[in-house]
């Protein structure tokens, strides 16, 4: 017996029930009503009205938009340095680890996403501050004289946050290099290809679609990291996010706090895009 | 605005959803160590009401209660200063009661300047519960002259200092330059001249700061380490650390160590008055009291808890506030609504130098 059209369309729309209502309520109304608050100005107490001024005050104030140049740029530094390091490890468990030591060397890569971030952070602070492991261990060699402070700066971020991300890299590079047929290499080989051509003719163009969508992956996580800079940073720990949660929450500035959301929605989508144009990807190709 | 009916609108039927809370479960916003089990547990053995505690700071408490509208918890604790502004901006609060509060339990000045400071409209918003200061906790032995806030900016402990990048940096550090913030708080534009000075100050001196602390337990951390000699904090945190290392010492600053009320305020949408009256009138009691200072370290408004207080702490509390000490402490005056905003932008400056 075949279903008739009606019940089959009630199916399909229990089934996209959820994601809808999903979609609806957590991502679609809330930015609808920050859009809306976003273009509203403050100007007295408990008096509003519709205006730009939210976002002029960004493109005015050096200070937000330096912010943002920063966290961007940190982010696509981030995101270079993640797929630097991922790749040739990603290449290994792919293509040189067999059977067993493959899944553990693919454990390996996940165990340290069974704690949660805020405790990864604090690893890292445990062993980067003045009195931890890593300062010890140098004055222990005698490659130092006294205590070194290795916390609260940009390369503590900068380890931090490749650190978080490596996982997200790795997995889709893994997963574009698995279908590689090794044959193309050992033809590459026989052609007389040198390791690092083969590298550039083949490998990497078949693995393009990972690199980008990893690199997506990365990139946005980085710049929407909240508590890697703010803990590594210490005082200099300016990040978008940052700023976003102290208009909100310390400034009871929701108005301009929705503004920089906005921009911070906008502006990373366009750096998305360029990445993409200049990597001469598509997003449906990257996807599917 | 629309969205906002339509927001509550939605909230309201996902409220319907779930099962309404119990009238007699009083959901407490509060502070660290303020509302401890033990004295939870006497409650609930006494007036058969449960205890919800949430923990949280000024910032978050009233951006929480903004963001519901008031609702969500029946009984909170800002400081005094900052119940005056968010009230006329967002109306988060409802009036006090003073008919269901034992006047009788409190330290009757106290409870005056309270009273004066959370009025609004004629109407009394706040009464206090726990005080405290933020001065200077120094380790003496690495730090022997920093006596006020502005010695932090000394050349000789850089990065070796710290203070929080929040507004009480600000007033503190006006104070230690010899100006008066609190008596620009009505003047804009002169509290913008002071608010300048202050940020050339904290930019230069930011190459001293080691980190800018956010939490107690992070600051505590940073001095018992030793990475830190000296910094601006709560009193609380110098006397635990005191107790471990008699050279680390809390010092009311020259310029007047920093004074805060953290106050009990019922919130707009509270649902349990009831329940949050006699939580008042409960801790309050000496004994019950004194329980509270055990464990949040600083001394409430309860009168005579402090001669049931723990001897050790009493005498801390007694090295650090010499009388004149004590007459010296600038409490903090209620804050005009619209000055964080002017405050915000020189911090976030700051941070970005």
């Amino acid at each position: 017996m075949t279903a008739s059209p009606a019940i089959r369309r009630i199916t399909l729309a229990l089934l996209l029930a959820p994601l809808m209502l999903w979609l609806g309520l957590l991502v679609v109304i809330p930015h609808i009503d920050m859009l809306l608050l976003s273009f509203t100005e403050k100007t007295g107490v408990r008096q509003y009205q519709p205006g730009l001024a939210n976002y002029r005050t960004f493109f005015v104030e050096p200070v937000y938009w330096t912010i943002f140049l920063r966290t961007a740029l940190m982010s696509i530094l981030a995101t270079l340095l993640t797929l630097v390091i991922g790749f040739p490890v990603a290449y290994f468990i792919a293509k040189l680890a067999r059977g067993r030591s493959k899944a553990f060397l693919f454990l390996l890569c996940l165990v340290p996403f069974w704690v949660s971030e805020l405790v990864r952070t604090f690893g890292w602070m445990i062993l980067l501050r003045e009195t931890g492991l890593v300062s010890g261990a140098l004055q222990a060699l005698g490659l130092v004289s006294g205590p070194v402070e290795l916390l609260y700066n940009d390369a503590a971020i900068m380890v931090g946050l490749v650190y978080t991300s490596m996982l997200f890299m790795v997995v889709p590079l893994i997963t574009a290099l698995d279908s590689l047929d090794d044959s193309f290499i050992e033809a590459g080989y026989d052609l007389g290809g040198s390791g690092w051509s083969i590298l550039r003719e083949i490998v990497i163009p078949h693995a393009m679609p990972g690199i980008v969508s990893g690199s997506i992956v990365v990139f946005m996580l980085s710049l929407g990291n909240y508590l890697t800079p703010v803990l590594l940073g210490g005082k200099d720990s300016l990040w978008f996010t940052g700023a976003i949660y102290t208009q909100f929450i310390t400034r009871f500035n929701w108005e301009q706090g929705a503004a920089f959301g906005m921009l911070l929605l906008v502006l990373s989508s366009l750096i998305v895009w360029l990445g993409l144009k200049l990597s001469g990807q598509t997003l449906s190709r990257t996807v599917g | 605005m629309k969205s906002r009916t339509f927001a509550l609108a939605l909230a309201t039927a996902l409220v319907a959803l779930v099962p309404q809370a119990q009238a007699d479960t009083l959901r407490l916003l509060t502070w660290g160590g303020y509302a401890p089990q033990n004295v939870i547990d006497l409650f609930k053995a006494e007036t058969g009401h449960d205890v919800e505690v949430t923990l949280s700071n000024n910032e978050e408490m009233i951006s929480k209660l903004r963001a519901t509208g008031g609702s969500g918890f029946d009984l909170a604790q800002p400081s005094q200063d900052r119940i005056l502004g968010p009230q006329l901006e967002f109306g988060i609060y409802k009036p006090l009661d003073l008919e269901k509060i034992d006047a009788s339990l409190f330290i009757p000045s106290m409870l005056e300047a309270t009273k004066v400071n959370t009025t609004v409209d004629g109407q009394i918003y706040g009464i206090p519960h726990i005080w405290g200061t933020d001065g200077l906790v120094v380790n003496t032995a690495a730090a022997p002259d920093v006596d006020d806030y502005i010695d932090l900016c000394d050349p000789a402990y850089a990065g070796k200092v710290s203070y929080r990048l929040r507004r009480p940096t600000l007033i503190a550090f006006a104070f230690s330059m010899g100006l008066d913030p609190f008596a620009a708080y009505g003047d804009t534009a002169a509290y913008e001249g002071i608010l300048s000075q202050v940020e050339a100050k904290l930019r230069e001196c930011k190459a001293n700061v080691k980190t800018y602390w956010g939490g107690g337990d992070e600051i505590t951390g940073l001095i018992r380490s030793g990475e830190v000699v000296a910094a601006m904090a709560w009193d609380t945190g110098g006397w635990a650390l005191n107790a471990e290392n008699p050279d680390i010492r809390f010092i009311a600053p020259a310029s007047g160590a920093m004074g805060w009320i953290d106050t009990f305020v019922i919130p707009s949408g509270g649902e349990a008055d009831e329940a949050a009256y006699a939580w008042i009138n409960f801790v309050m009691r000496p004994e019950i009291a004194a329980m509270i200072t055990a464990s949040a370290g600083n001394f409430t408004a309860s009168q005579g808890a402090d001669e049931l207080v723990d001897e050790a702490l009493k005498a801390r509390y007694q090295a650090s506030f010499p009388a004149e000490a004590v007459d010296n402490i600038n409490w903090y005056p209620p804050v005009p609504a619209g000055l964080e905003s002017l405050e915000g932008a020189v911090l976030d400056r700051v941070n970005a130098s």
